[in-house]
Parts: C-alpha cells; sequence; structure tokens
C-alpha cells in the first residue's frame, strides 16, 4: 500500500469530513461518529460511543475488546438491528459502498441485509431451525437472493454447502440441524451467509463455541471464503491470537469507544494505548517463562456513569492528572494507526 | 479368572438376566383410542347407509323400549327408544355427526385466530403484545355457557350459534400459549440469523415461528376437541345448544334425565357415547405430546 494512500485513510479516522468516496483503497464499509445508546432504568448506556472506521475489500477488521465493551453492538448498529425499543442509534454515518445505511427505511434495509451485509453469530446449536432440514434453510437463503427454483436452487444449495466443505453437500441437504455437530452447523449458517454473496460480513465470535481444532478449521475456511470473494470482514472475538492470525488491521473497544486501531503488526509490536498493552500481556505463551500472567487490575466501568476524561483511568497504570479530567482525542500515531491516550499527545 | 487375588470373590457380582428392552410406553400406538375414535367416525359419515331407522320417527307405543338383552328388549332397536318411541341407536350416531363436527369445527376457529394472535403478540412484543394479551384476558375471563345462552335467547339456538360461541372464547387458550412458546423462541439465534439474512416479520411469523409451534399447536387442539365435546353437550342439555328434534348427545341426557329411574339407557348411552369419544381424544392428545416432544424426536 502506498503512502499516499495510507495518509489518505488516516483522514477518514476519527470525526469529521473524510474524502469522498471511491478513493483508493476501495472502503466497502465507512463508519463514522457512529453512537448507539441504551435506555435502561438505571440511565443511559453509551454502548457504542463515536466510533469511525473503515474495512477495505478483501481486508479483516478484528474487534477486540473485554465482555460490555460495545462490540456486538456496533456490528448490530451496522445492520440496524439493534434491539428496540430500548437501544437508539443516534447518530453518525455508515456508509456501505458510499451509501448511508442510516438513511434507509426499514424495507430498504431488508434488502441489504444477507444480500449486501451477512452475519455469523455465535452459538450453531441455535442459529438453525430446528424443524426444517439443512436444505430447505439453505435453499430458502439462496432464493432469497438469486431467482432460481426447483432443481437450480437445489444444486445452488448443495454447492454453497461444498464451498464450506461439507463433506457429500448433496447427501446432507436431507439432514436435519440435530443430526450435525455444531462445527458442521456453524459451516452451514457460513454457507448461508455467503449465499448472496455479500459485500461485508460480520462475525460475531463465531468460532467461541468451537472446540480447539474446529476452531482453526472454521478460521481457515472463512480466510478463504474471504479471499475467493474480496468480502470485507469484521471479526469480533476477545481473542487475541485469532486476531493475529486472520486479521489485517485491529480496532481495540473499551466502554463503547475504540481506544486504538491499527495494523495488526503494528498493534501487536508497538501497543500504544495502555489498555492494548494489558490485553497483549495478559495472553498466555506457551514456552514464555513461568509467572502469573498479568491482569488487568480493577473493573471495567459502569457504562451508565462513566468518569469524565479517559474511562480506562482508573485501571491505567500510566495515568496522569491531564487523564481524569481531559478526554483524549483520536491522535495519528504514523501509518494508520491511531490511539486515544494523552501518553502520545505532543508536548504542549 | 482363576488368577485372582482372594478378595476378588467378594467383589465377583453374579449374572442377572438382564431386563429385556421394552418400547417406551408413550410411543406406542393408542390403538384403543384410535379404533373408538375411527368407529365413531366411520359410523358417523356413513350414517345415512346403514339402514338405520330414522332417528326423529317418533312412535308413541313404542316409547321407552328397553335395549336388547333386557326382558322386552328387540333386535329391532338394539340400544332402545327413548320418550318418543325414537331408536337410541340411530339418534347416538346421528348425534356423533352433531358432536364431531361441533368439535372439529369449532377448535380450528379457535386454534387458527388464537395462534394468529399468539404469534403477532410474541413476535411483536411491546404495545402489541400488551393490547393483545389483554384482550385475551378479557376474553378469557367470560363464561362460555353465559355467551352461549345470550345467543341462543337473542338470536334462538343453532349449530352454528354453538360453534361461534365456543370458538370466540375458547380462542384466548391458543393464544396464550402460542404466545409463550413464541416469546421462548425468540430468544434463539435462528430468528436473529434470518433477520439478519434480511427476512421481514411476516416471513419470521410464518417460516420460522408458526412452524416450531405446531407440536404444540396440535396437541392442544387434540386435547380441545373433547373439552369442546363436553361444552356443547352442556349447552344442548341446558337447551342453549343444538335445538330439537336434532339428535345431539347433550339434548339426549337431558331428555332421559327425569326417566333415569325407570329407563335409565335414554340417558346412558349418550353420556356413554361423550365418554370414550372425549377420553379417545385426550388419550390420543397425550400419546401426540409424547411422540412429538422434539427431545425424543432427536433419537
Amino acid at each position: 500500500m502506498s503512502v499516499s494512500d495510507q495518509i489518505a485513510r488516516l483522514g477518514r479516522w476519527g470525526p469529521g469530513p473524510g474524502p469522498s468516496s471511491g478513493s483508493p483503497g476501495n472502503p466497502v464499509v465507512d463508519v463514522r461518529d457512529l453512537r448507539t445508546h441504551i435506555v435502561t432504568r438505571w440511565g443511559t448506556i453509551k454502548a457504542v460511543d463515536g466510533v469511525s472506521f473503515r474495512v477495505d475489500e478483501g481486508e479483516t477488521l478484528g474487534l477486540v475488546g473485554e465482555s460490555g465493551s460495545g462490540k456486538s453492538m456496533t456490528c448490530l448498529s451496522l445492520i440496524r438491528l439493534v434491539p428496540r425499543p430500548a437501544a437508539r442509534i443516534l447518530g453518525g454515518q455508515i456508509l456501505l459502498d458510499g451509501d448511508d445505511l442510516l438513511a434507509k427505511t426499514e424495507t430498504q434495509m431488508q434488502r441489504i441485509r444477507g444480500r449486501k451485509v451477512a452475519m455469523i453469530l455465535q452459538d450453531p446449536m441455535s442459529s438453525l431451525n430446528p424443524v426444517f432440514s439443512i436444505g430447505m434453510q439453505v435453499r430458502e437463503a439462496a432464493g432469497m437472493y438469486h431467482a432460481l427454483r426447483g432443481k437450480a436452487l437445489s444444486e445452488r444449495a448443495a454447492a454453497l454447502l461444498a464451498a464450506v466443505r461439507i463433506p457429500s453437500p448433496a447427501a446432507r441437504l436431507s439432514a436435519f440441524p440435530h443430526q450435525l455437530s455444531g462445527g458442521m452447523r456453524q459451516r452451514v449458517v457460513g454457507a448461508m451467509a455467503i449465499a448472496a454473496p455479500p459485500r461485508l460480513l460480520i462475525a460475531d465470535e463465531p468460532t467461541t463455541s468451537l472446540d480447539l481444532t474446529i476452531q482453526a478449521q472454521y478460521l481457515g475456511l472463512l480466510k478463504d471464503l474471504q479471499q475467493q470473494h474480496r468480502l470485507a470482514m469484521i471479526f469480533v472475538t476477545h481473542n487475541l491470537g485469532i486476531v493475529a492470525k486472520i486479521c489485517d488491521r485491529v480496532a481495540v473497544m473499551y466502554a463503547g469507544r475504540i481506544v486504538e486501531i491499527g495494523p495488526v503488526r503494528r498493534i501487536f509490536g508497538q501497543p500504544a494505548h495502555p489498555y492494548t498493552r494489558a490485553l497483549i500481556e495478559s495472553i498466555p505463551r506457551l514456552g514464555a517463562r513461568r509467572g502469573r500472567l498479568t491482569a488487568i487490575e480493577g473493573q471495567p466501568p459502569d457504562l451508565a456513569d462513566l468518569p469524565p476524561g479517559c474511562s480506562f483511568a482508573p485501571r491505567c497504570p500510566a495515568v496522569m492528572e491531564r487523564c481524569r479530567v481531559e478526554e483524549p482525542p483520536a491522535l495519528a500515531l504514523g501509518a494508520d494507526h491511531l490511539a486515544r491516550c494523552w501518553l502520545h499527545a505532543p508536548a504542549a | 479368572m482363576a488368577a485372582e487375588p482372594a478378595g476378588g470373590a467378594a467383589l465377583a457380582v453374579p449374572d442377572v438376566e438382564p431386563r429385556p428392552v421394552r418400547a417406551r410406553r408413550s410411543q406406542r400406538l393408542p390403538l384403543f383410542s384410535l379404533g373408538v375414535l375411527g368407529a365413531f367416525v366411520v359410523v358417523a359419515l356413513l350414517a345415512p347407509l346403514l339402514g338405520l331407522s330414522n332417528p326423529q320417527e317418533q312412535s308413541l307405543r313404542k316409547r321407552f323400549r328397553p335395549p336388547v338383552w333386557e326382558e322386552r328388549g328387540t333386535w329391532e332397536h338394539p340400544l332402545g327408544t327413548d320418550r318418543l318411541g325414537r331408536d337410541m341407536l340411530s339418534r347416538i350416531i346421528w348425534g356423533a355427526r352433531v358432536s364431531l363436527a361441533a368439535g372439529v369445527v369449532t377448535v380450528l376457529l379457535a386454534s387458527a385466530f388464537g395462534a394468529a394472535v399468539g404469534l403477532v403478540a410474541g413476535y411483536y412484543g411491546g404495545r402489541v403484545d400488551i393490547a393483545l394479551m389483554r384482550f385475551t384476558d378479557a376474553t378469557m375471563s367470560f363464561p362460555v355457557i353465559l355467551l352461549a345462552l345470550i345467543l341462543a335467547v337473542t338470536v334462538g339456538p343453532s349449530f352454528t350459534n354453538v360453534v361461534v360461541a365456543i370458538a370466540v372464547i375458547l380462542w384466548a387458550r391458543y393464544a396464550r400459549v402460542i404466545r409463550a412458546q413464541v416469546l421462548t423462541l425468540m430468544q434463539l439465534d435462528f430468528i436473529a440469523q434470518s433477520r439478519i439474512a434480511g427476512a421481514g416479520g411476516w416471513r419470521i411469523i410464518t417460516r420460522h415461528l408458526f412452524p416450531n409451534t405446531l407440536n404444540t399447536l396440535v396437541v392442544l387442539v387434540t386435547l380441545q376437541i373433547g373439552y369442546v365435546i363436553i361444552v356443547e353437550a352442556s349447552l344442548s342439555f341446558l337447551g342453549a345448544g343444538i335445538p330439537p328434534p336434532t339428535p345431539a348427545w347433550g339434548s339426549m341426557i337431558s331428555e332421559g334425565r327425569e326417566y333415569v329411574t325407570s329407563a335409565w339407557w335414554a340417558s346412558f348411552f349418550p353420556g356413554l357415547a361423550i365418554l370414550l369419544v372425549v377420553l379417545a381424544f385426550n388419550l390420543i392428545g397425550d400419546w401426540l405430546r409424547d411422540t412429538l416432544d422434539p427431545k425424543l424426536r432427536q433419537l
């Protein structure tokens, strides 16, 4: 990637107008200052609070963070399926191929979901309808996006199952979900997700409930599907090992914000935000010298009652006076790397 | 085995004949119920072809003839005659048409409407749910018999009125049960997944929610047919049901009531018919509930 591309990307991040779409790099999805709040009886939770990122064609963005950091809510906001009426998307822009999804009607969104943006959820045990055969469900998905019928539709369904490497796909069409293992079911979900095929694939912890060997296979499969269809992919996980394996760029979320975003190598090599550093230090490593794993002190903040200033400040080992008062802006730290942390502010 | 240490003998457990594996009770076909019900249905359908005496033909000279096995009984009237000399067997068979038809039609109407309300309330939730469920609660608090009596007094008793009166109240049970099931289904990922795939409300309700409630619906329908037959009989007994001279089991019991000490058969046989049919429906419903259980089906 050329330097000019990187600069162009840089300009995109953070609130404020970026260059118009169609610039080199070809962003499939460009999220700007997205804000989704949840109203509860304990107060308003800023689940997604000013999130901006972009994902290019064929690129994988890893979205990492603790439970409750807003990863899933960000993904649901992208397809406008936040749990109503408690959650509301309050502002920002979600540009899918330059088209703002927040300006669409619900009917228009129904035509975009599945066709343009697909999503794979976490639990393969309940993500298929128990009363219909695999074939009926894959055919339904395929038939929704393409004008296929009868034999052609069945062939397309078998081809989709073959694409997710399900052995003897034509025979599996008549199987019911309970007859398949978790890994197989998750493949079927994958087959339905790429039926269109979409432009953007959101995978919300798709391997969490699979065992380790199956996880590796499934990740390889997702990667291959992505390459084949040039999908932009958002991969939500709290497993940094997976991020290192399949992502091109990483966005680290904390308390509804992206606190650091950058290329994988850069984030793992030179993490800029103390939270990112802490996350990386808490990965158990095989063969590393014995000793206790570093844990992140303290509790995730109460999202309904965030402290002023940086929300990580109460747990931050490098906290300064300024952090408790003033919220850090997104600071550029070189090529395509940004962090919200005062440590990197140029001396005033 | 011979080389076993001395303590081994104490551990040895004598062989015991293993218990033969038997089919699960619940999965055996309820042959008795199916037989009883099948017989009633066939006989009711073929009633005009069976060469029975006219169920409405009166003959005062033949009043209260006893069944064939009693003294004075004749094969001409195997189950005897009622107070107007009408043939009991013929009346019970023609009455089966009324009872079965009332049961089936009422339950189909009620379940279709109730399931629709339950699906919509459970799927949309929020205010739609609250409104529909309060409507359901109000409906359930209204006594069927009172409504039927009002209809009978104002419009006059008829088959249609009986069906309407029962169905208008009965749907509420379906709405409640189906809504409860939809609420659990809504928590499952496949509903979220199909919404993510671009499915709209109508598609999710018809293709995903409804098929998953079918088991419950079938069981409930079967059990409720028996209940409706009893309610219809009660209404006919009270005179708010099927008007005479059409033979209906409830009104037959009612007519025989006064003579029960001298001519027991006039009330007994229609009562027995109700008992057999309702019992058969209930047993089939129980059996369906066990067989359609998705956990058992996974075997």
